[in-house]
């Protein structure tokens, strides 16, 4: 992992001291809400409906398990005892005070974290892939370019406004475990012919109220280019995104509107200005970088996945955790283990100060010292011994974090939704939970196998309802919440938007939509291989369509 | 239809609602309530006097019906920040 040098540490020391200072103006006075305003949500502090809410920043989904501890200590001493993990791989408390605030960003600071630029409009966390260095299929570790960018992007004083929020993901794994397409610019490292590792661009994805799946501007990016061209499109977007309405300020907009083939030629343009000059990344620097992201002291141990098996012969709970909360690791003898936090008596990503500690717990007994927050909202230990992944097992269940749904479909992205949003239009939180109850059978579970559903309470698009491959949008019609379906999308190397299936169900008719859909998908699939997307996609719209609405 | 005025406290962010000695309270119960729009008018006013201004933001008004279980704000947003998340709280 990366750690704070003395001039990290100093920074961080001088802007609590400030944001202390400006707090302290606020409520003397001194300072109108009109001022402080940009000021607070420059440290992730947002006034929410209830409380204040504040984001910290997990770059790249990455924690340490001594972070992990204080982000619990902080849970129990400034908040309700518990924190959400959002999409961004970031951690948000919803009960903060504001007068606690520079207390809490100075015991933020002792662990190595804060809140600068979870929120305005500027280069926000950038995201990757939970399994990053540690899966089987990966190419490239993402987090060493990752960590470039943060560095770069940081108080960067040309990006600190500009038209609209700016999002960037990194992986380096052919299987799409970070959203790239739906991100403002989108990062996949792979090897060349020649067996040199290098990047395609993607560029214009986005979710909210016009998704867009982002484009290719660059087949191949050499990795010491990198900062140069990711300056260019900052700059051409800087110059020409829409500062008159905030609705088309995304870059999205703009490479629409411009164009893919002429928006590249105007980066193409200021790339010969930028591209030799001090933000060529040289072969060294990137490998300082990287040498913080070494691999953990892996032992040299048998493959043990045979006597895991037999294990799950003898307990079903176990098999199918194992089945469904696992995946492959690069090394022999270990497995990449996820925790699910979307147990049916939790909100999606929620948990509690003690889950967080017990959690600290085994990460430094089982997994090295640390652990990775991932897009989807649940944890992820990457580096598990597969001999010790049935003791683990029985410990996380213990902590209720032992749900063995991981990709199946009460595996919910949620958004926090009405029950504590001010953008929101309905609830998102409860109807994940009647979901989660509707599908509490394992059996159920299971037999409809691989599915993303995802829930936002907005066209905001927070919970990424657009690429679930059942997406549910929360509307406000007549001061009723209700609930529009989309199906089909997709956020992963085939990324896809979904298909609106017509008008939206009330709160009490949603749960039983879903219900019809998943029935459909299973008398429509041609065996159980076959997911429910690949179903979605041979037969279309039409026998779900019927299912919610009847033959008219 | 009544109205009240709801608005945020500076120190925490909590929900309190305007009350007839111009305090700020916690229970939707102890706010006063506008029954005509003139009244009404005075409550948003006296709620955005210069004493407020770093005592609570953004004050506004919103309706209320009066029923048997309690004042109910009519929009269900307002309604949820009065009596707080539909979901129990995991800490």
């Amino acid at each position: 992992m990366y750690r704070y040098d003395e001039f990290d540490h100093t920074f961080m020391a001088e802007r609590v001291a400030q944001f202390a200072r400006q707090v302290a103006r606020r409520m003397s006075g001194e300072m109108t809400e009109e001022q402080f305003r940009p000021l607070r949500l420059m440290n992730g502090l947002y006034l929410q409906l209830h409380a204040y809410m504040l984001r910290v920043n997990v770059p790249y989904g990455s924690l340490s398990s001594a972070q992990l501890r204080g982000l619990a200590e902080i849970a129990r001493k400034y908040d309700r005892n518990y924190g959400h993990f959002t999409t961004r791989q970031n951690i948000q408390y919803n009960w903060i005070k504001l007068d606690e605030m520079p207390a809490l960003l100075g015991d933020l600071a002792k662990i190595e974290m804060h809140g600068i630029q979870s929120s305005g409009n500027c280069i926000r966390n950038t995201t990757s892939d939970q399994y990053a260095g540690a899966s089987a299929d990966e190419i490239e570790d993402p987090r060493v370019y990752c960590e470039i960018i943060r560095q770069w992007s940081t108080l960067h004083p040309e990006f600190s406004y500009l038209p609209r929020k700016f999002k960037i993901a990194v992986t380096g794994a052919p299987k799409d475990r970070a959203a790239v397409a739906l991100h403002d610019i989108g990062l996949r490292l792979y090897h060349n012919a020649e067996g040199k590792a290098g990047f395609e661009v993607l560029v214009g994805g986005g979710q909210g109220r016009t998704p867009v799946i982002a484009k290719t501007i660059r087949k191949w990016l050499e990795p010491e280019d990198m900062l140069s061209y990711l300056e260019a499109i900052l700059r051409v977007y800087n110059l020409w995104g829409r500062r008159d309405n905030k609705y088309k300020a995304r870059i999205k907009i703009l490479v629409n509107a411009t164009g893919i083939d002429e928006f590249r030629n105007q980066v193409d343009s200021e790339w010969d200005k930028i591209k030799d000059t001090k933000l060529q990344l040289d072969a060294q620097e990137i490998e300082r970088i990287r040498a913080y992201f070494a691999s953990p002291a892996y032992e040299t141990l048998p493959d043990y996945s045979a006597e895991l098996i037999a294990h799950g012969e003898q307990n079903t709970a176990f098999k199918e955790w194992l089945k469904s909360n696992t995946a492959a690791h690069k090394i022999t003898g270990y497995l990449i283990v996820n925790l699910s936090l979307k147990s049916p008596k939790q909100p999606p990503g929620d948990i509690t100060s003690e889950q967080m500690l017990a959690t600290a717990d085994l990460a430094d007994h089982y997994n090295f010292g640390e652990l990775r927050v991932n897009h989807r909202q649940n944890l992820t230990f990457t580096d598990v011994r597969q001999i010790d992944v049935y003791e683990l097992w029985q410990k996380l269940a213990a902590l209720d974090l032992a749900t063995p749904n991981i990709g199946k479909v009460s595996d919910i992205i949620a958004c926090p939704g009405l029950d504590y949003c001010a953008l929101a239009n309905a609830r998102s939180i409860p109807i994940a939970e009647r979901i989660q109850q509707r599908f509490e059978d394992i059996d159920r579970l299971h037999d409809v196998g691989e599915l993303s559903l995802n829930i936002s309470g907005c066209m905001n698009a927070c919970g990424h309802h657009h690429v679930g491959n059942i997406g549910i949008l929360g509307v406000e019609k007549k001061g009723q919440e209700y609930y529009q379906f989309t199906l089909g999308g997709s956020s992963t190397e085939d990324a896809a938007l979904g298909d609106r299936t017509g008008p939206g169900f009330s709160t009490d008719e949603v749960v039983n939509a879903v219900d019809r859909i998943l029935n459909t998908y299973i008398e429509q699939r041609d065996d159980i291989e076959e997911t429910f997307l690949e179903t979605y996609r041979r037969v279309g719209m039409a026998p779900f369509k019927e299912a919610l609405y009847g033959a008219n | 239809m009544p109205h009240m005025v709801i608005a945020n406290t500076l120190r925490d962010g909590r929900v309190v609602f305007l009350s007839h000695d111009g305090s700020w309270a916690a229970a939707i119960a102890d706010g006063e309530l506008a029954q005509n729009e003139t009244a009404a008018s005075r409550l948003l006013a006296d709620s955005k006097s210069s004493a407020n201004s770093n005592v609570v933001i953004d004050p506004q008004l919103i309706e209320v019906n009066e029923t048997d279980h309690g004042r109910q704000p009519t929009a269900y947003r307002e309604y949820i920040r009065a009596y707080g998340p539909s979901v129990r709280n995991p800490g």
